[in-house]
């Protein structure tokens, strides 16, 4: 690997997957709530929280990159909430782009988890109403284990776009060498800089592997626990 | 009196009325398709919420419309036994049979154990094996312990042969004989099969077609 890579680049890959790990780790449970809340809840507002979670993949991502640094910035009100509380700051930091990327990813991995609930037949989670089960037990039971593969499907989804993420990460969180300069940012930085050539082939070659083997994972992954329910209906 | 039942729904364009007051035993509700008996037993079940009139099991209030009573599925009681067995896919034979039987949840039941039920319905080579490698008649047994271990006070069983060929019926036909006698649960049972009816029912209630607007 370091006879292909110079340090600077093992680095950048290094921070890639630290980014998009952290982004998917930390928006996966929020995104299952979502999902669950549109495939399964009914309340006032429900067309306005799904139309909020698209949003990112509707808009420019500097504009999604824009509006993270009114609300997150320095001064903006979560930002100036977590400074103050938590003396996290988000801009310039790895964490930042994390969280650019979280919320680029959060609307593909929202649909995939929601697709998933959808697909668990109800008259299953009924049958565990009649056996005495509680809602949260029959969501841990029933729910949560039959729609895996879609989870599972849905965090592999995340981190490929995560990977990726490119407008929102350097509108928000710049592009600062072993902070935020994440595989498309550094290959962006190589391409406009004379004789980066190489440095863009060999980080292209391994995001394209990256990408492919998480894809990969990810089919085999749901086939393997598709195979187990087997002849069932679902 | 074991059942009394007196509610009314709209389902689509209809208007469905169920009246129903039996004793102890196995009460077979007839009647052609599309007559809503499964929708009555959703009902019964707490899954499907009438919007006029009362359930009563037992003695037991289930739900009143107008004094406001309706208590959630969970804690109703009841016995579910669905055409298809409902097994849960992603659990083996065991832990389905176990899924209702958490320990005092909903009081003491019929006194069976696993052991005791697995004997009932003889499934004990099934105990690790996985729904989908099922016979039909081989889920319907197990979905009838499962049911056994939740303790519930009644059944409710929605056409539980349907699915099933003929020696599959026989067998498990016998098996509700016992638990009629054996273990005198009042049963609500749901089949169009005249035959099967006629030998399992102490009482049959026919379901006549709804009239369309009414």
């Amino acid at each position: 690997m370091t006879a292909y890579l110079s340090p600077d680049e093992v680095d950048i890959i290094a921070l890639s997957l630290r980014v998009s790990i952290a982004a998917v780790l930390v928006s996966t449970p929020v995104a299952f709530a979502v999902a669950w809340a549109l495939a399964r809840g009914r309340f006032p507002g429900k067309l306005l929280l799904d139309v909020a979670v698209h949003l990112p993949l509707v808009l420019p991502p500097v504009v999604t990159g824009w509006l993270l640094l009114v609300l997150f910035g320095p001064h903006g009100p979560a930002g100036a909430w977590l400074e103050r509380w938590f003396g996290v700051t988000l801009v310039f930091r790895w964490t930042g782009a994390a969280l650019a990327a979280a919320v680029m990813a959060f609307p593909l991995m929202v649909r995939s988890m929601r697709l998933a609930i959808e697909g668990v037949d109800i008259r299953l989670e009924n049958a565990a109403r009649t056996l005495g089960a509680s809602r949260l037990r029959i969501l841990h039971t029933i729910t949560l284990p039959l729609c895996m593969p879609g989870i599972w499907a849905g965090g592999i989804l995340g981190f490929a776009r995560s990977l990726g993420e490119f407008g929102a990460t350097i509108t928000f969180a710049a592009s600062i060498p072993g902070e935020t300069r994440t595989l498309p940012l550094a290959i962006y930085g190589a391409l406009q800089s004379p004789g980066g050539e190489a440095m863009v082939t060999r980080l292209s070659i391994l995001a394209i592997l990256i990408s492919v083997g998480a894809l990969v994972a990810s089919e085999v992954f749901v086939r393997r626990s598709g195979a187990r329910l087997g002849a069932y209906e679902l | 009196m074991s059942f009394d039942i007196d509610i009314q729904r709209r389902i689509g364009d209809r208007e469905f009325r169920f009246s129903i007051r039996a004793e102890a035993g196995l009460t077979a509700i007839t009647g052609p398709s599309g007559v809503g008996k499964t929708s009555l037993l959703n009902m019964v079940a707490g899954l499907l919420r009438p919007e006029r009139g009362h359930i009563r099991v037992g003695g037991e209030n289930l739900f009143d419309a107008a004094q406001g009573i309706d208590v959630p599925t969970r804690r109703r009681r009841c016995g579910y036994v669905f055409q298809d067995g409902r097994l849960f896919p992603h659990m083996r034979v065991e832990q389905n049979l176990t899924y209702g039987a958490g320990p005092g949840e909903r009081g003491p039941g019929i006194g069976m154990g696993l052991d005791e039920v697995v004997a009932f319905l003889d499934i004990g080579h099934l105990i690790g094996r996985w729904p989908a490698t099922l016979s039909g008649g081989e889920i319907q047994r197990v979905a009838i312990g499962r049911v056994l271990l939740s303790s519930p006070s009644f059944l409710l069983m929605d056409e539980p042969l349907g699915a099933l060929d003929t020696e599959r019926r026989e067998e498990i036909m016998r098996v509700i004989e016992r638990m009629r006698d054996d273990l005198a649960l009042p049963i609500l049972y749901v089949s169009h099969d005249r035959a099967e009816v006629e030998r399992l029912a102490h009482c049959i209630h026919k379901i006549q077609p709804a009239k369309i607007g009414q």
